[in-house]
């Protein structure tokens, strides 16, 4: 059964708290990663590594640089869901 | 026919490295490219780096360092039947640096010859010098790492010229002296992946390093804590019991990414990218130098050596300090 937005989100907080030290009460969807949370290309790669692992959905490299919010990652994870 | 004797297992006798004098600050980057201090520091973890001279060769680089770690290791050049450099930035092609290295060394008629593992080199050299003193194809083996990347680094690419460095590390490998002493360097585990050969290449002589940093970094952190824990597994040491975690210094955040999956919490994790760069082969034995000369290691240690780049090609072994 596909995830909650909310589970999601919950998920890239743990995620990034791990990856980048950022507390996960500030992952709100709106966030910029880059602009808001000071994350950078090669931590965004390691997100997507452990995204992958937590959540089964490969973000390739490619897609990677077109995620700049939290918001675009959980729809993108939502998206990979459903045509999974 | 008959076969050589060789000899139960091999150990590294003394290490040795070698740094050109000329000394490249970001804050001097900075003024060349659009870059700054805290951007390579957060980036790449490298404060400094060391550039050889524009006369200084590899060879020139090599034999500093290999002359050091002979001088280390007691034995003398008469003692030294093999010479391995490992290099992916010779001086030229023709003839190899390694014969060129005994002969300053005054090391006679040696077999000599050059590897080109890329930044894996290092590993892949100890691997084949341990296995040359294991089947008795040598006594007494001089490993050099050397490189002169700057050579090959196109100074407007703020990605690359970053990074890379110069430099040159050596090791004395013999038999192991005393079967109670146990062996000195384990099994080697290596591999390779032609098929991310486009990740990192010079295209030919004419060119620079191309480097895709996201998909070497991607590889790096999540294909090699595998690699160098099979080391470990194969030379029946506990990860728990690393004193030193020494990989090739690529960038230190892929060095933190590849150290966190390893669960050796007692392990030093070298960092000798901050003051070094870089240095491709060169990295893993001038850390090991600097560290045993900084008391930071002691003999009989236990270290996990992993190296890995271009190829794309990696290789880990378990070795225990001189």
């Amino acid at each position: 059964m596909a995830m909650t937005e909310t589970e999601i989100q919950t998920g890239l907080g743990e995620i990034i708290d791990e990856v980048a030290g950022v507390p996960a009460d500030e992952i709100t969807p709106e966030k910029s990663f880059v602009d808001d949370l000071d994350i950078d290309s090669l931590s965004m790669v390691e997100i997507a590594v452990a995204a992958q692992d937590k959540f089964g959905v490969d973000i390739p490299d490619d897609e990677l640089k077109n995620l700049k919010t939290v918001k675009d990652v959980i729809d993108y994870v939502r998206r990979a869901e459903v045509s999974a | 026919m008959r076969l050589t004797e060789g000899s139960p297992s091999s150990r590294i006798l003394a290490f040795g490295g070698y740094q050109p004098a000329n000394v490249l600050t970001n804050e001097e980057l900075a003024a060349t490219v659009d870059t700054s201090d805290a951007w390579i520091r957060s980036r790449v973890g490298i404060a400094s780096r060391r550039l050889a001279g524009p006369d200084e060769t590899v060879t020139d680089m090599a034999a500093a360092a290999g002359g050091k770690a002979l001088a280390a290791s007691g034995l003398s050049a008469a003692d030294i039947d093999l010479v391995i450099v490992a290099t992916c930035t010779p001086e030229v092609m023709i003839p190899n640096t390694a014969a060129s290295v005994a002969t300053r060394l005054g090391i006679v008629a040696p077999g000599a010859y050059d590897l080109n593992a890329a930044c894996a080199g290092f590993c892949y050299a100890l691997g084949t010098a341990s296995d040359a003193v294991r089947a008795g194809s040598a006594r007494n083996v001089l490993v050099i790492g050397a490189e002169k990347l700057s050579q090959w680094v196109d100074w407007t690419d703020r990605s690359t010229c970053i990074i890379f460095a110069d430099g040159a590390g050596a090791a004395v490998v013999a038999a192991a002296a005393e079967p109670d002493a146990g062996p000195g360097i384990g099994p080697v585990v290596w591999g390779s992946d032609g098929g991310m050969a486009d990740k990192i290449y010079i295209a030919d002589r004419r060119s620079f390093i191309h480097q895709e940093g996201q998909a070497v970094f991607r590889w790096a952190t999540t294909a090699l804590h595998p690699v160098a824990l099979a080391a470990c597994e194969r030379a029946g040491v506990d990860p728990a019991s690393l004193a030193a975690f020494v990989p090739h210094q690529a960038n230190l955040r892929i060095v933190e990414a590849i150290a966190r999956k390893l669960r050796a919490p007692q392990a030093l994790v070298a960092d000798d990218i901050v003051h070094a760069g870089n240095t491709s082969s060169a990295s893993i034995p001038l850390a090991l130098s600097r560290m045993i000369e900084r008391g930071d290691i002691a003999s009989g240690d236990a270290v996990l050596l992993l190296g890995f780049g271009a190829g794309i090609s990696y290789a880990a072994q378990v070795i225990k300090v001189p």
